[in-house]
């Protein structure tokens, strides 16, 4: 049985283009990938484009502007599958702190007296201006849950992120936990996928996957009076992702 | 000749980012001659401020996935400046370390993927799969196991986990050294490969003398990490006058920020390491350089890939020895850090300024942060490579476009779009450098 491989895209918006590396940094597996998939556009690396139906549609990036709004819409339009690649794009991820300030006060800070030739907007992530059919979060994506988004998108069944906290990941791994070493770790509301990554690493977990739907605030706030670690630290190191979850869906 | 061009490539390809290339000739005359930058604003440096500053190198190494590396060590390196810590030697080596796994990759990438294609007369790697399939399979090996030697050494090479303010969170093992060093010597025959693949690509004649900048160093090491920062032209500044060094300014008409030095332009990245620290690059790789007939001063632009190569030696030899000596040294598994936002105060932390300046694989980068005594960043300023190399680009075209009148548009089209590949812009992370001007569209 030799069906048409599916016509795949991928597009960046504003974001650093780390989780396209990252499907480039799979190494000869990515030949594999090729295998099964037609890349038709992939700017980073290639030179061809295209403008016409798409298959799959894998976004990187947050939208910060009028144009890249438009962007979207048009290749959602020509796309039967649409993915949201990376926390940027899934969740807003880091684009998202500049919510914290007003668009034309920051963007004096950066640029000066020329900073309206830069118009920008509040950042969004993508679900929050087309529909989106998959999302792999994570900053940067973590390589083994996109093969299974891939999978998943190929066979036309679901996928869901996980709607439990890092922590259960990080038991199975065995990590000390953040808080025995006084640090306020995210982990416990955050949305697990990553394989507890960063605290594998012995760093603490920093929220890029997003919070789960129902966090246990209550559980959360004991661990902290407990570790004598301020809420405030806490709610304000959520922000450094997760400051988009603040706009309502239109 | 009198004879009209107009050349638009819109986003241009296989570089990091979003630029756009204008030329327009009138009567053979060169009217417009511009590199605009398109990329989405992302506006880090507005939105550090009230960060912390043990929050500065998670985020800003966000700025690019490409050389998250450098942009942590940048970052790292101006909060420690601003903190007046000194990092231990074992930090040092294992910094350099990640610095170098980071520039033979991006490199790599470089060689590979973006030029080679050109190179080659085909438009991607994809149709190199079928054509030079050896070749490919070389190329994603290679960049693999740079990968995954920073996955050992920082988490993982795409926004490094372990390295931090004071040093690293997890410190390798035994074990981690040994398979870094085993991956390193199984890539010199591929580098070998590299080599000979390199050597049979013509790169275009073209030649404009201009200031090449990067860090220098009065001892005997290539200076990546650390050093003054140094020009072709004689300058020599403290990383703290960094300022005096990229004069930041605007081009009328737009308000893209360019960057000079001693005169209209300066570049940045391997071909000005190259032609400052020639005589400090391993012994392989000065032989490589001469074998592809690179001798500073070398002032052909097209040449940073061949630059890039022989770099790629320097840094593949220079990692053996630093893994043996940290293999001899047996690391001290008493400098790992636990800091998290430094819950417990662990760093003592007071109000200042700090600069770090890091060779990115693409040239000089700047972070320089200023915090109040809660250590809560005030200001933040990040100047990148391609930022600083985007004026030279431009007086590049403005030369090149009237020598190569005489072939076709297409031709000319390509020549611009290799030379401005070759620097290796990597436009995501120069986000304070938009042009949204169009000209004769």
């Amino acid at each position: 049985m030799k069906r048409p491989k599916p016509k795949v895209a991928f597009f960046d918006f504003a974001s650093c283009e780390g989780c396209q590396l990252q499907v480039a940094n799979t190494g000869e597996t990515l030949l594999d990938v090729l295998d099964v998939i037609d890349v038709v556009e992939f700017r980073e690396i290639m030179s061809e484009k295209w403008d016409r139906e798409l298959d799959i549609a894998i976004i990187e990036g947050s939208i910060t502007d009028h144009h890249a709004e438009e962007r979207l819409k048009q290749i959602r339009e020509r796309s039967r599958i649409l993915i949201a690649f990376g926390s940027c794009a899934a969740i807003g991820g880091v684009n998202g702190m500049k919510n914290n300030f007003d668009p034309d006060e920051i963007g004096k800070y950066v640029y000066g007296s020329d900073y309206h030739f830069f118009p920008t907007e509040k950042t969004r992530a993508v679900h929050q201006v087309v529909k989106v059919d998959y999302s792999v979060t994570g900053c940067p994506v973590y390589i083994p849950e996109f093969v299974e988004v891939l999978k998943a998108v190929l066979q036309g069944i679901p996928y869901y992120v996980p709607d439990y906290a890092v922590c259960v990941e990080c038991k199975l791994n065995e990590n000390v936990c953040m808080y025995e070493k006084r640090v306020g770790c995210l982990g416990p509301v955050t949305r697990a996928g990553c394989n507890s990554w960063c605290i594998n690493n012995r760093n603490m977990c920093y929220g890029c996957r997003g919070i789960v739907s129902n966090p246990n605030e209550k559980g959360a706030k004991d661990v902290l009076s407990r570790y004598n670690i301020p809420l405030d630290l806490v709610l304000k190191k959520i922000d450094m992702y997760n400051k988009c979850r603040e706009i309502k869906n239109e | 000749m009198s004879r009209d061009i107009n050349i638009n490539v819109d986003y241009l390809t296989r570089v990091e980012g979003h630029g756009n290339i204008v030329v327009n000739v009138k009567e053979g005359r060169l009217e417009t001659c511009r590199l605009d930058i398109v990329e989405a604003p992302r506006f880090f440096e507005g939105l550090l401020r009230g960060r912390s500053i043990f929050e500065a190198q998670h985020i800003t190494s966000r700025i690019c996935g490409i050389c998250a590396c450098a942009h942590s060590l940048a970052s790292i390196q101006a909060s420690e400046d601003a903190l007046s810590i000194t990092p231990s030697e074992q930090t040092v080596k294992l910094r350099k370390l990640l610095l170098h796994f980071e520039t033979l990759d991006s490199h790599l990438l470089h060689i590979y993927l973006l030029a080679s294609p050109d190179l080659l007369g085909v438009k991607s790697f994809i149709p190199l799969i079928d054509t030079h399939n050896q070749v490919v399979r070389r190329a994603l090996r290679l960049k693999k196991t740079c990968n995954d030697m920073c996955s050992i050494l920082a988490g993982r090479h795409v926004h490094p986990i372990t390295a931090t303010i004071g040093g690293f969170t997890k410190l390798p093992g035994k074990k981690d050294l040994d398979a870094i060093l085993n991956m390193l010597e199984g890539m010199r025959p591929d580098i070998e490969a590299t080599v000979e693949f390199v050597s049979t690509m013509r790169f275009p004649e073209f030649e404009r003398d201009t200031e090449y900048v990067a860090l220098v160093s009065d001892d005997n090491e290539y200076p990546l990490l650390t050093g003054d920062l140094g020009s072709t032209d004689g300058v020599r500044k403290g990383k703290r006058e960094y300022r005096d060094v990229t004069n930041e300014f605007v081009v009328p008409h737009s308000s893209a920020k360019h960057t000079r030095l001693s005169r209209e332009s300066y570049a940045v990245g391997s071909l000005a390491r190259l032609n400052l620290s020639y005589d400090k690059l391993h012994p392989e790789a000065k032989e490589i350089a001469s074998a592809l007939g690179l001798k500073p001063k070398c002032i052909n632009p097209y040449m940073n890939t061949a630059a890039q190569l022989v770099e790629s030696v320097h840094c593949l030899e220079d990692a053996i020895s630093t893994v043996e000596d940290l293999k001899n040294m047996g690391i001290d598994y008493d400098e790992e850090i636990v800091v998290g936002l430094n819950e417990q105060s662990r760093i003592p932390v007071k109000a200042g300024s700090g600069v770090g300046a890091v060779e990115a694989p693409r040239g000089t980068l700047y972070h320089n942060y200023e915090i109040d005594e809660r250590g809560i960043i005030q200001h933040a300023n990040c100047i990148i490579p391609t930022n600083q190399n985007l004026n030279n680009i431009e007086r590049d075209m403005e030369k090149l476009v009237p020598e190569i009148l005489d072939k076709s548009d297409e031709e000319i089209t390509l020549y611009l779009e290799m030379l401005v590949r070759a620097y290796d812009p990597c436009i995501s992370c120069s986000t304070h450098i938009v042009n949204v001007k169009f000209v004769n569209r």
